[in-house]
């Protein structure tokens, strides 16, 4: 089951790309560079308004780069981020999440000193408006009012994302940038979190998000997109796309399906970007 | 990406790796050209000369000890003071108890490398910040200690005793012989341990030092070695100091303002390479002697031009020369050349495979490449 | 009873020990670096309250309140200007720059003011004066008030850490700058803050050490740096409450020093700092050792 992309045409026939509405977030022809290593090499997205837009990749492919760069933690060495039609490629982190871009980044990354509530309120340190309060956290995670004051470092690994989710949401973004959400975390608590996506995306959130977990992203996503080494492997919808596909666009195997023979491994200099097989 | 290609397509042994790309022999030999002058200039010049030579070249082995433990161990030290002074003071003692200073300094070099192994003990387990200022109190601490002791002076000091035999020629030029022997022991040291496994510990280090650890490197051995030879390197000069003194005053050897001029020196001129400092002590003896008599002011205009330095020429003086001219006087560094190609390394990739690695030998790295470059938030690849 | 004036001395100096240490505590913890300079900014702000009353004539206690916001204004700067950019080139490069900058202030002083040291004088016979318990014992007015000044900025420092929306953002910054980058922070300006506290606290104990005693262009690090460090490591880093302590420790291990010899009152405070640092390396009142 997909979350349902606002408006959004479906993919024609021969695979071109949709003209839908005016992206929320886009990124165009992005470069990332790790010190000499090319860990990004001309991707290019685009995210509408109310959709759940969903990465995946091994690890190494570049994923949690891309959306590193996106929140602006990492500055790109060409293309371009744009944001509602505006440039903000040279625009700070802080400045970007002002704006509504906020992320939840890989790890949780709580502030380990400080307590749930005190976590909460960082959140809404430079937050929007919107309808997104501590208390209205507080009545999604059930369990966390009553622990508001506990030291952020006593709490589980799930309620460790919960409040990093919630306190990513009280900053009322208009984009959620969720990185890894499923890392160290046991599946049952990932489908949990993930439950909550519609909620999120009841208020008028969209939602970006880097998921190791394939099947996890195809549930949740409208439109997903696969990386490897850097570049853009596969695009569309999880309705339009076969495992196959997916699983070709993922390690790069080329022939995959064919009976009898093994893949050969690509070299990246030779990695097109593919739709369909 | 070609490089990575070519590497591993091809077998280990068809690469070259050499200690230099141009020949070392070279350089070794003026070297030893400039020692034997340096040797003879009591024959060529006055005295005056001299005197202010032995100074140069007390900074020249002070910059290179702490060049040696900032540059290249990472351990930024401002207490190194303490063993110029603890030097200073040995060649004291000794003196006073008969023997020749002359014959005392080694012995206070040794004393010095000794006393630095509790002093590790103490601060080893410190970092950076807290590393630096440890090592300030322990200097005031050991001056503190010293300066109780009326027998050596107490807070005033006392005349060297043991030279009273020499004329004042023959003195200046024993002093400045045994200067000039100190620096080029000191120099040569340093470079042939960095050139042996400690320096590529300590690059190993100084990239990732859990992976060093891993792959079975003594990190706290090696810093400690460091930290015991600058110890013993800095001791000497003290020595040397007090033989040129004539005098020792703990106000005086155990003065912050030698941490101050060795490190600045060595900024200034390059830090992470062996020329640097001589670049360094080149520059602060022209300043101090342009300078003399205005006190304070070459430490004054030292300190700013190091702070600029250090924030937007990180590499130092040397670091410019090296990156137009990719000279090395003293290769400690390791180079790889690709099979075929004529020796100029692998094409491709970026900058030459032989070039690039070359970079990533000792030496002309600098401080951004020290372990205090890595920030929170320098990204991870997925 | 020479031994419990000497105790309640070393007492009371804590506070002003505390007063020095605060800033540094607060910028370890904050920026994790340890400003080499910090205890010259703070003769520097001994020496403009010192000209601003020749100049000025002003009563000595307003100097106080021109001099410590001016410089804590002047140390946000520093700390967007040099500090920052030393900051993004690393630790190490940030030890440098500081201590450079020691070296160019306290050479500076020297340069201009000779190596005389000078005294905030007091003049007002109330704060020169003394309370007499006994015949044996004399605290004076001075150093009471100096104590007290510090538990009250200690307080409200903690106050404003805990309690405030700054001091939250400070914390969250100290705890992961990145993390609060994306919560909207611009962790350079909490920088700023962070240091213009630090430099505001240490200009107070500067002028409070000027008034106590003297200030000359060697006592940024002879005394107010090194002092201020070893009531950090013998206190604990973490918690202002525990700089209070380490000042505390250091101020009644020295006086007890100087009881026993005159000339052994700094030693004395060293020595106990090296045994804190041997036996219990993070500070009397952290818990867990610090790695």
């Amino acid at each position: 089951m997909t979350a349902d992309g606002g408006g959004e045409p479906a993919v024609t026939a021969d695979g071109q790309r949709p003209e839908a509405g005016t992206p929320l977030l886009e990124v165009r022809d992005l470069v990332v560079h790790h010190g000499q290593l090319r860990a990004l090499d001309g991707i290019s997205l685009r995210v509408l308004p109310g959709e759940v837009y969903a990465i995946i990749g091994a690890n190494g492919a570049g994923k949690s780069t891309l959306l590193r760069t996106i929140a602006g933690l990492h500055q790109p060495t060409a293309g371009s981020v744009l944001f509602d039609g505006a440039d903000v490629t040279r625009l700070r982190p802080e400045r970007r999440a002002r704006r509504g871009i906020v992320m939840v980044p890989e790890g949780r990354r709580l502030f380990g000193s400080l307590t749930v509530a005190e976590n909460l309120q960082v959140g809404i340190a430079y937050a929007r408006r919107g309808p997104w309060t501590v208390e209205l956290v507080y009545e999604m995670f059930g369990w966390m009012r009553e622990r508001r004051n506990q030291r952020t470092a006593q709490l589980s690994g799930g309620e460790q994302q919960a409040v990093a989710l919630g306190r990513a949401l009280v900053a009322n973004p208009r984009v959620l940038l969720l990185d890894e959400l499923s890392l160290g975390l046991a599946p049952v608590v990932v489908q949990r979190i993930y439950a909550m996506l519609p909620q999120i995306l009841a208020t008028g959130l969209t939602v970006l998000l880097v998921e190791q977990d394939v099947s996890q992203a195809l549930r949740v996503a409208s439109r997903i997109q696969c990386l490897l080494e850097g570049r853009t492997t596969l695009e569309g919808r999880p309705a339009d796309v076969t495992a196959d596909q997916v699983e070709v666009a993922y390690f790069g195997l080329a022939g995959a399906g064919k009976a009898g023979e093994g893949g050969e491994p690509l070299w990246p200099g030779s990695t097109r970007s593919s739709r369909g097989c | 990406m070609s490089l990575v290609r070519e590497a591993t397509g091809r077998s280990a042994e068809e690469f070259r790796v050499a200690r230099s790309r141009r020949n070392v022999a070279w350089t070794g030999l003026g070297a030893l050209v400039v020692v034997v002058v340096l040797a003879l200039f009591p024959y060529l010049v006055g005295a005056g000369v001299w005197t202010i030579m032995v100074q140069a070249f007390i900074v020249l082995t002070l910059a290179s000890m702490w060049n040696l433990l900032a540059g290249y161990a990472g351990l930024v030290s401002v207490g190194q003071q303490a063993f110029v002074g603890l030097g200073a003071y040995f060649v004291l003692i000794l003196a006073i108890n008969g023997a020749s200073p002359f014959a005392a300094l080694p012995v206070a070099a040794v004393g010095c490398g000794v006393v630095a192994l509790p002093m590790w003990w103490l601060v080893s387990r410190l970092r950076s910040g807290y590393f630096a200022i440890a090592t300030w109190v322990l200097a005031a601490t050991i001056m503190l200690v010293i300066e109780r002791f009326s027998s050596i002076g107490g807070g005033t000091g006392l005349p060297l005793p043991g030279l009273a035999g020499y004329t004042p020629t023959l003195l200046s030029a024993y002093t400045y012989w045994i200067a000039l022997a100190v620096t080029v022991v000191a120099l040569t040291s340093i470079y042939l341990l960095l050139r042996g496994r400690l320096g590529l510990v300590l690059t190993a280090i100084r990239d990732d030092e859990v992976a060093a650890r891993s792959c079975g490197a003594r990190v706290g051995l090696a810093r400690l070695l460091v930290f015991v030879v600058a110890g013993a390197g800095c001791g000497a000069a003290g020595a040397v100091l007090a033989i040129n003194q004539l005098q020792v005053q703990p106000s005086a050897v155990f003065s912050i303002q030698w941490t101050a001029e060795m490190a600045f020196a060595v900024i200034i001129g390059g830090i992470g390479t062996i020329e640097g400092p001589i670049i360094g002590t080149a520059v602060y003896m022209v300043l101090q002697q342009t300078l003399a008599s205005y006190n304070a002011w070459y430490l004054i205009i030292l300190g700013l031009v190091a702070i600029v330095v250090v924030l937007f020429a990180r590499r130092g003086l040397w670091g410019l020369v090296d990156e137009h001219l990719n000279v090395r006087l003293f290769p400690v560094g390791y180079w790889l050349h690709a099979p075929g190609a004529g020796g100029r390394g692998a094409a491709g990739g970026n900058g030459g495979g032989s070039r690039g690695l070359g970079r990533r030998g000792l030496g002309g790295r600098g401080l951004g490449s020290l372990p205090g470059r890595r920030r929170a938030g320098q990204a991870t690849r997925t | 009873m020479a031994w419990v004036n000497a105790i309640i001395q070393g007492v009371l100096t804590g506070g002003l020990y505390a007063l020095f240490a605060c800033g540094l505590s607060l910028m370890f913890g904050v920026m994790k670096v340890i400003n080499l300079a910090h205890g010259d900014l703070a003769v520097v702000a001994g020496y403009v309250a010192i000209g601003i009353i020749t100049v000025t004539h002003i009563p000595v206690l307003w100097s106080v309140v021109v001099v410590v916001p001016v410089m804590a204004v002047a140390g946000y700067l520093l700390q967007r200007t040099m500090i920052q950019s030393a900051l993004n080139r690393g630790i190490l490069t940030t030890l440098i720059v500081t201590f450079g900058l020691s070296v160019v202030i306290e050479n500076g002083l020297l340069q201009f003011f000779t190596a005389n040291s000078r005294a905030i004088g007091t003049g007002l016979a109330l704060i020169s004066g003394s309370f007499k318990l006994g015949s044996q014992i004399q605290i004076g007015y001075l150093l009471v008030v100096i104590f007290a000044v510090a538990v009250v900025v200690l307080l409200g420092l903690q106050y404003f850490l805990s309690a405030s929306r700054y001091g939250r953002l400070i914390r969250a910054v100290a705890d992961d700058q990145e993390a609060a980058q994306l919560a909207g922070a611009d962790y350079r300006h909490v920088f700023g803050v962070a240091a213009a506290i630090a430099m505001g606290t240490v200009a107070l104990g500067g002028i409070a050490y000027g008034m106590y005693s003297q200030l000359a262009p060697t006592t940024g690090t002879d005394t107010i740096l090194l002092f201020a460090f070893a009531a950090v490591v013998i206190g604990g880093l973490g918690s202002l409450w525990g700089t209070l302590l380490g000042g505390v420790v250091l101020g009644v291990a020295q006086q007890i020093g100087a009881q026993i010899n005159i000339s052994d009152e700094v030693l004395a405070g060293y020595i106990v700092f090296l045994a804190v640092l041997v036996l219990r390396p993070q500070g009397l009142t952290t818990r867990r050792a610090q790695s």
